[in-house]
């Protein structure tokens, strides 16, 4: 190992020249000794990120060949079960990428695998940031940046499947128009505008191109760039364990170590989404045949990310259609269509500001919580999944009744109810299951681990050896934050000089103290509790020898 | 993150192990060659944060890492390779386009998985494992900093004149006024007013139909022999002439025989408006014609169960009666299939004597108004 000080003189030419330009020697040091925690939640961020690049290539490669045009023509490409049909120029144009362009099909396939992973990333991504309170302040602007990316990603991906023009695809779009259509008062304004006329028309796939492929994109890459320039700014958040503190983070720097840890990443990534494009079929378009609004297959099913909107259109029920002076309210399309969505994405963005005015924690946080440690929050998160995730399912409740041999119709009534009891079963659940993890944390972190080494004592007691925790262990269980309110405090209701705070008698002020309750009452209080001060502790001689010389 | 593996971790130097974990790898800390003498340290970071690894382990590192990038090279070859394997007119045949699609996938795939292999045992056995520290920063800026730039903005504001003159500052608001709302009427031209377009369609009296997706007529006779037979049809055209994707979204109707006996109710009530009409009237011979695009968001109802005469939309199991008036039995649709009033003319064809009784597809706000 050498020495080096001084970079080879090619290299330093080159830095001079951009320094001379940039003054970037001490900004470029600051950044490459960035530090990034190590955590392999982490990475679902990365993945998604990675995933986003490799849309946008394989994005640019397939408006070589595309034609977003409706012009209906008859195909004459290479593929022979279609020769003579008529058909969308998109459509014969997605047909010629796939058989007239070598590696078309390939691109085609990495293209859509890589906008399925895309946004299953960055949901599970957005589920660890809000199981683990990365949301909390400082980092509040931050996850309503992901927020919108997550919507935009999904408006981003239902426009890209419906280019093709193929029969699946354009039934999506009647779909995106049959809701349009139930807005009141504006509804047939709307479609008739984006559509340039009635359905089909001969516009939507060229505006929806644009849309793909220049607007919303450009959104998504401003908003991806914000997203990473504010984690840069303010730091990644880190679990708890020894060192790590909110003032404090402990990882591998940028230069050399992470940079490239995260490139080797993204070729991993890149290679699970070739694997899967080279081997596993997505949306064969030429089986479907081309779009026309007069045929349908039974069992369609959309991509994965339009699923709960699809399933919150096949259960939720026409009982609360309206009809005012006349005019139609078709509830049932526009709780699905509107309401659904405001709730899980509106839920999302609010979520922080919520914590925020129940805890009145006004602190920034740079360590994580474990999940476990903030119960009702992990308890509304998992209720949240649940909820998503029975809609979800109710999207293919067809295909459900079809392979359990369930009736059709019992099917929508089993959603039904789900849909309303899941969430909250799943909240007290998730929220019992924390509270029984904090007993088991406090019963290591009193009495140490359990060796799984049964042994006897001379009075014929059988008892399990307890062995003490490492040291990082003992400090990831006593890093369990105390979870309390100012609403709940003593003097939270009066100001410093004993005035009563005219707040605190309003209708805000006790849904603040009964929120702030219902946040904090279930709790495993670790007050009192020292590390390895239980009796259930038989150390081996060597241990003994260490913890006497302490 | 579970309980036994974080006791096991080996980087907090516990070389306990718990029943069910894997074993510790060789310890990443090598005292011999982290920091040889205080102060020698070539890294660029502290010693105490950097743990180098064993020599031994870094040759071994370098060897797989440089297997790895050999064979993200063989792999990258390949993909060049299978490209040139195949001549372009032989992908049309889909047999073919599997196999060039595997051969292409496949090689990228491995030359990918082989680039991020090797790096990452670049990483975790060459390179020296990072522990650094380095603080947050304080975000908030001091309050001498806030209230500097707080006075600053304020003078700065004040000597422009912006807080100081309100008529400049709010004929200035007033002149954007008009250009943000600009961006929003020059979308007008992206498309016609609805006005009554989504309420009629052209079905007329005395127009023929045809089977879907072909130039045959259809005849009353044709329903002869299946006593609950169901066809979906179009209007016919002049021959040659092609039926635009609008018209055929809004004109197409499934037509279906209901036997005698099993009209329902709605088909014998008195429609409104007409001077004792009612639905059966609008029949021939059995034979009843819906529109086929559901009214709850314009899927092609197209599953049609002869048995309960119900007729199902395969994308949100709006179901429909047939046998009465289509009216919604399940499901999320509004209302029923508008009926389209039909008869035979004197050449036994099948004709439409009007209109729909009602706009068809996805129900809309004032759908029910003229």
């Amino acid at each position: 190992m050498s020495k080096t000080t001084q970079a080879p003189k090619a290299l330093r030419g080159v830095g001079n020249f951009i320094d001379d330009r940039f003054h970037l020697a001490k900004t470029g040091e600051k950044n490459l000794r960035k530090v990034f925690p190590n955590h392999w939640s982490f990475m679902l961020g990365e993945i998604a990120l990675y995933s986003f690049i490799i849309l946008l290539l394989t994005g640019v490669f397939l408006t070589l060949w595309f034609k977003p045009s409706m012009m209906e023509i008859v195909y004459d490409g290479s593929y022979e079960r279609l020769q003579g049909v008529m058909m969308s120029e998109a459509y014969a144009s997605t047909l010629h990428i796939t058989f007239d362009v070598r590696g078309g099909l390939l691109i085609r396939q990495i293209h859509h695998w890589a906008a399925l992973i895309f946004v299953a990333a960055l949901v599970v991504h957005a589920l660890r940031v809000f199981f683990t309170g990365a949301f909390r302040k400082p980092r509040e602007i931050n996850w309503l940046i992901g927020v919108a990316i997550f919507a935009l990603a999904m408006v981003e991906g239902l426009f890209g499947y419906s280019l093709p023009d193929d029969l699946p695809s354009g039934m999506g779009v009647r779909i995106l128009q049959g809701v349009m259509l139930a807005l009141p008062l504006v509804g047939p304004y709307v479609s008739m505008f984006l559509f340039g006329g009635e359905f089909p028309g001969e516009d939507i796939i060229s505006r929806l191109y644009m849309l793909h492929i220049l607007l919303i994109p450009a959104l998504l890459l401003g908003l991806i760039v914000a997203h990473f320039m504010i984690l840069w700014h303010q730091k990644h958040t880190q679990y708890p364990g020894t060192g790590r503190t909110d003032k404090t983070v402990v990882g591998t720097p940028m230069f050399p170590a992470f940079a490239v840890k995260a490139g080797g990443f993204f070729f991993f990534t890149f290679a699970v989404i070739a694997g899967l494009s080279a081997f596993v079929q997505i949306n064969p378009i030429h089986l479907f045949g081309p779009f026309t609004p007069t045929s349908i297959t039974s069992g369609l099913q959309p991509d994965w990310y339009m699923g709960f909107m699809e399933g919150s259109l096949r259960i939720f029920p026409n009982w609360f259609d309206l009809t005012i002076f006349g005019y139609a309210l078709p509830t049932a399309v526009l709780v699905p269509g509107l309401v659904v969505p405001g709730l899980i994405f509106g839920g999302l963005a609010a979520w922080p500001f919520i914590e925020q005015w129940i805890t009145g924690d006004k602190r920034a946080h740079n360590v994580a919580d474990r999940p476990r440690n903030a119960p009702v929050r992990t308890g509304v998160g998992a209720a949240g999944v649940t909820f998503y995730g029975v809609l979800w399912l109710a999207g293919s409740n067809d295909i459900i009744s079809e392979t359990f041999s369930i009736e059709l119709y019992v099917s929508t009534y089993i959603f039904r109810v789900l849909a309303i009891v899941g969430p909250i079963l799943a909240f007290f659940i998730a929220k019992r299951v924390c509270l029984g993890l904090q007993r088991r944390d406090r019963e290591m972190l009193e009495h140490g681990y359990e060796s799984g080494t049964i042994q006897q004592l001379p009075s014929g007691e059988f008892i399990e050896v307890h062995k003490p925790n490492s040291d990082g262990m003992v400090d990831i269980l006593e890093s369990k934050p105390t979870i309390t309110s100012t609403a709940l405090a003593d003097d939270a209701d009066t100001d410093d000089k004993g005035v009563e705070n005219p707040e605190a008698r309003k209708g805000s002020g006790k849904l603040r103290r009964a929120l702030a309750r219902w946040y904090t009452k279930d709790n495993v209080s670790f007050d009192d509790v020292e590390a390895h001060s239980g009796h259930h502790l038989h150390h081996s001689s060597h241990e003994e020898e260490k913890e006497a010389a302490h | 993150m579970t309980e036994n593996n974080t006791n096991d971790n080996n980087e907090a130097g516990e070389p306990e192990r718990v029943v069910g974990t894997p074993k510790a790898d060789e310890p990443v800390v090598s005292d011999a060659t982290a920091a040889p003498e205080a102060g020698e340290h070539a890294g660029p970071y502290a010693a105490s944060e950097t743990h180098a690894r064993p020599e031994e382990t870094q040759r071994r590192g370098e060897k797989i890492a440089s297997v790895w990038f050999v064979l993200a090279f063989l792999g990258g070859l390949g993909f060049l390779v299978s490209y040139f394997l195949f001549p372009p007119d032989a992908i049309g045949a889909p047999q073919i386009a599997q196999y060039s699609n595997m051969l292409l996938g496949g090689s990228l795939t491995l030359s990918m998985f082989g680039i991020g292999a090797g790096m990452t045992a670049w990483a975790r056995q060459v390179m020296p494992h990072y522990e650094v520290h380095s603080p947050y920063d304080e975000l908030p800026s001091s309050e001498k900093e806030k209230g500097s730039f707080s006075d600053f903005f304020m003078r700065g504001a004040d000597e422009s004149g912006f807080t100081k003159r309100p008529l400049m500052r709010r004929t200035l608001i007033l002149a954007m006024v008009p250009l943000g709302l600009a961006p929003i009427v020059l979308l007008r031209d992206t498309g016609p007013l609805p006005g009554g377009q989504l309420k009629h369609t052209t079905w007329e009296p005395g127009r023929r139909m045809v089977v879907e997706g072909t130039d045959r007529a259809i005849r009353a006779e044709d329903f002869e022999n299946d006593p609950n037979a169901m066809i979906s049809a179009l209007p016919a055209t002049e021959h040659g002439h092609h039926l635009s994707l609008n018209e055929q979204a809004k004109t197409v109707i499934l037509l279906i025989k209901i036997p005698e006996g099993d009209w329902q109710e709605r088909m014998k009530e008195e429609v409104e408006g007409t001077d004792g009409a009612t639905r059966l009237n609008w029949t021939h011979n059995g034979i009843v014609a819906y529109s086929k695009i559901c009214t709850h968001v314009g899927c092609p109802a197209a599953l049609y169960e002869s048995t309960t005469h119900r007729i199902l939309c395969p994308c949100h199991q709006s179901t429909f009666d047939a046998a009465n008036a289509a009216e919604v039995v399940f499901g999320p649709a509004h209302r029923a299939l508008p009926q389209l009033p039909i008869s035979v003319d004197d050449e036994g064809y099948l004709i439409a004597t009007g209109d729909f009784t009602a706009p068809p597809g996805p129900t809309f706000w004032d759908y029910a108004k003229d």
